[in-house]
């Protein structure tokens, strides 16, 4: 396991290098910059403003910089806004936490039960039902169904507020300001649960099906124990065993934001942050933004391989 | 489908359960016939590009004339689903976007499962230095998340000022190009199994040459999953697609695609006041993809059986 762990991390390192050149690259070589985009400056000044900010360097040499400030925990000063990129980050990425967080913990639930009742009800009409609904949510466009609902919900009926975190010159406080905010997350995350469940669910079947054949399960039929413990005693947990590895993968959704969701509910998330420097071609952000979830991902998958092994030790790790 | 080219299937206890089955590949489709809701999603695919692609031919409003008459209409029985700011049919349109929107979905699938199943084979059968390195590109592109890349791509097309009537190809480039990994690991692992069977060691013994030992015998035997993910991919493109585009950074007006043809809820009062205008293409969309993947998914059952449903 030692050796296992410190080949990995070795080998996660050399990718996130990796990585960040080819994001770094890409940045950079995208014609315009901040400072292209805005018509006010002459161009003496122009050529001034790349001076300070240190885009008149050579490729190779900005990249230098940005790796050698990153180490120093560093991820540059965003140019829109005028401030330090981690610290935009940590001002936003708690409201992307906040969306995630409920909508992943709902998802997983409604996923389980769905899927634990289907499985056990293999080709009834309930299961033929689910199996519809499953690839109905597979299928829908994020951004189109966040549309839609707005229209019928917000719009038309009034019951939720269409977008934002809080109601435009609210000065909330205590108690207030969470049923404010409750109030306005409600959408987003009945459309975040919605697009996530489809897929798990069927994991949950699939995976409660294959266990429901085993012959343990069987035995303990056969020892007269009631359905509802051979179900959720014996079957249940074997087959949320494997849904560990998951866990590690739903790493880069619970902090790095959902770009779609945020825009489309005017969510004062990472996401929505992204998308708005996009537009300005703020790189230190973009760049910034790009690599932590390049990491999240990296670090999610190392997480699952573990996971999977702590909780399985049949799986070998090599 | 060259399924049968293995001589393993025993043609013996499938002639007793089946008489008139002669290949495997008969039993399949046979038995894909009896899944009904596969083939009702099959159906659904097939009206979908009939209409798309032949739709218009028969609408009197196909030449996308602007009347200024007819602006922003709501849907009647001349405008079955009303008319956009220019005055021009919105159900043509959305006829005419299907059509982009079908093609950039299924050529980026094509793309994408020919260079994941090349490198994911040539990985696997090579191993070595070889399979190191297309395996560790394809590691990288899988760590740095897809949406943001497909972003950055749209943005440099729009900074290169490609002509909108090109961006459709590049659009379905960057979507091959992007998902190709994620298959080519699949592939690879496939790969890694099927070499150690007995009939590779026959043709081994045979003394066949590489070339024909990877295409005429590793290849075929990979088919049947091929064609389930590439059924499942073309979904996933026409997703991705729709949302590149929608953000205005995938093919662009005029040029229709159902993504871009939603960007029209992005105006408050085409969201508000005009929701023809923007709810047919999502609905459009979304009922393509998942006839699509329901038919995908009846396909997997029977060609793939050893993956769980």
């Amino acid at each position: 396991m030692g050796t296992y762990l410190t080949k990995r991390i070795i080998y996660m390192i050399v990718i996130l290098f990796a990585a960040s050149f080819l994001i770094f690259s890409l940045y950079a070589l995208t014609p315009g910059d901040f400072i292209s985009s805005n018509i006010k400056l002459s161009p003496e000044r122009k050529a001034e403003l790349r001076e300070i900010y240190g885009l008149s360097k050579p490729l190779l040499e900005r990249y230098g910089i940005w790796m050698n400030n990153v180490f120093h925990g560093d991820f540059g000063f965003s140019l829109a806004q005028q401030q330090p990129v981690l610290k935009l980050f940590n001002q936003y990425i708690w409201n992307s936490f906040l969306l995630a967080v409920v909508s992943t913990f709902l998802t997983w639930v409604i996923a389980v039960i769905i899927g634990v009742v289907s499985a056990y009800k293999q080709y009834s009409w309930f299961d033929t039902i689910v199996m519809v609904a499953i690839f109905a949510a597979m299928s829908i466009p994020s951004f189109f169904i966040g549309l839609f609902l707005i229209k019928i919900l917000a719009v038309d009926l009034k019951w939720l507020p269409p977008g934002g975190m809080l109601t435009t010159g609210s000065n909330a406080t205590g108690w207030a300001y969470i049923k404010e905010v409750i109030h306005h997350m409600t959408l987003p995350v009945i459309v975040m649960t919605l697009l996530g469940v489809g897929s798990l669910t069927r994991y949950f079947r699939s995976n409660m099906i294959d266990v429901i054949k085993q012959d343990y399960i069987r035995t303990a039929r056969a020892k007269g124990l009631k359905e509802d413990k051979v179900l959720f005693r014996h079957a249940l947990r074997n087959a949320l065993l494997p849904a560990i590895t998951l866990v590690g993968f739903e790493l880069p959704a619970l902090f790095g934001g959902s770009i779609i969701i945020e825009k489309i509910f005017n969510w004062p998330g990472i996401g929505q942050l992204y998308m708005q420097s996009f537009s300005l071609r703020d790189y230190p952000l973009l760049m910034g933004f790009t690599m932590l979830l390049a990491i999240l991902t990296v670090i999610g998958t190392l997480l699952s391989d573990v996971l999977y092994h702590i909780a399985d030790p049949r799986v070998r790790l090599h | 489908m060259a399924i049968n080219s293995t001589p393993m299937t025993d043609a013996v206890p499938a002639a007793t359960t089946t008489p008139k089955s002669s290949s495997l590949f008969k039993q399949s489709m046979r038995r894909l016939l009896h899944n009904k809701l596969a083939i009702f999603g099959l159906v659904v695919v097939v009206i979908m590009f009939i209409a798309c692609f032949l739709g218009p031919v028969f609408s009197p409003y196909a030449d996308n004339k602007i009347h200024m008459n007819v602006m922003n209409k709501a849907p009647s029985m001349k405008h079955w689903l009303g008319t956009d700011a220019l005055g021009r049919d919105v159900l043509t349109r959305v006829l005419q976007a299907g059509r982009i929107s079908l093609t950039v979905g299924l050529a980026s699938m094509f793309l994408s499962v020919f260079i994941g199943a090349l490198l994911g084979a040539i990985a696997g059968y090579y191993r070595g230095i070889v399979d190191q390195i297309i395996m560790r590109i394809a590691d990288l592109l899988l760590t740095i998340p897809g949406l943001p890349l497909l972003f950055i791509f749209g943005a440099l097309l729009s900074e290169w000022k490609v002509p909108t009537n090109y961006r459709m190809y590049i659009v379905m480039l960057m979507l091959g190009l992007v998902n190709w990994p994620g298959l080519a690991r699949m592939v690879r692992g496939q790969m890694l199994s099927l070499r150690e069977r007995e009939f590779m060691q026959a043709a081994v013994v045979l003394g066949l040459r590489d070339r024909r030992k990877l295409f005429n015998h590793l290849l075929p035997n990979i088919v049947p999953l091929l064609i389930v993910i590439a059924t499942l991919n073309i979904g996933g493109s026409i997703l991705s697609e729709s949302v590149l585009s929608f953000f205005g950074l995938g093919v662009m007006p005029p040029t229709p695609t159902w993504g871009n043809m939603i960007d029209a809820a992005n105006n408050l009062i085409d969201f508000q006041e005009h929701p023809w205008l923007w709810i047919p293409p999502g609905f459009s969309i979304f009922i393509t993809v998942i006839a699509i993947n329901i038919f995908g998914d009846g396909l997997r059952d029977v060609l793939d059986p050893k993956q769980k449903r």
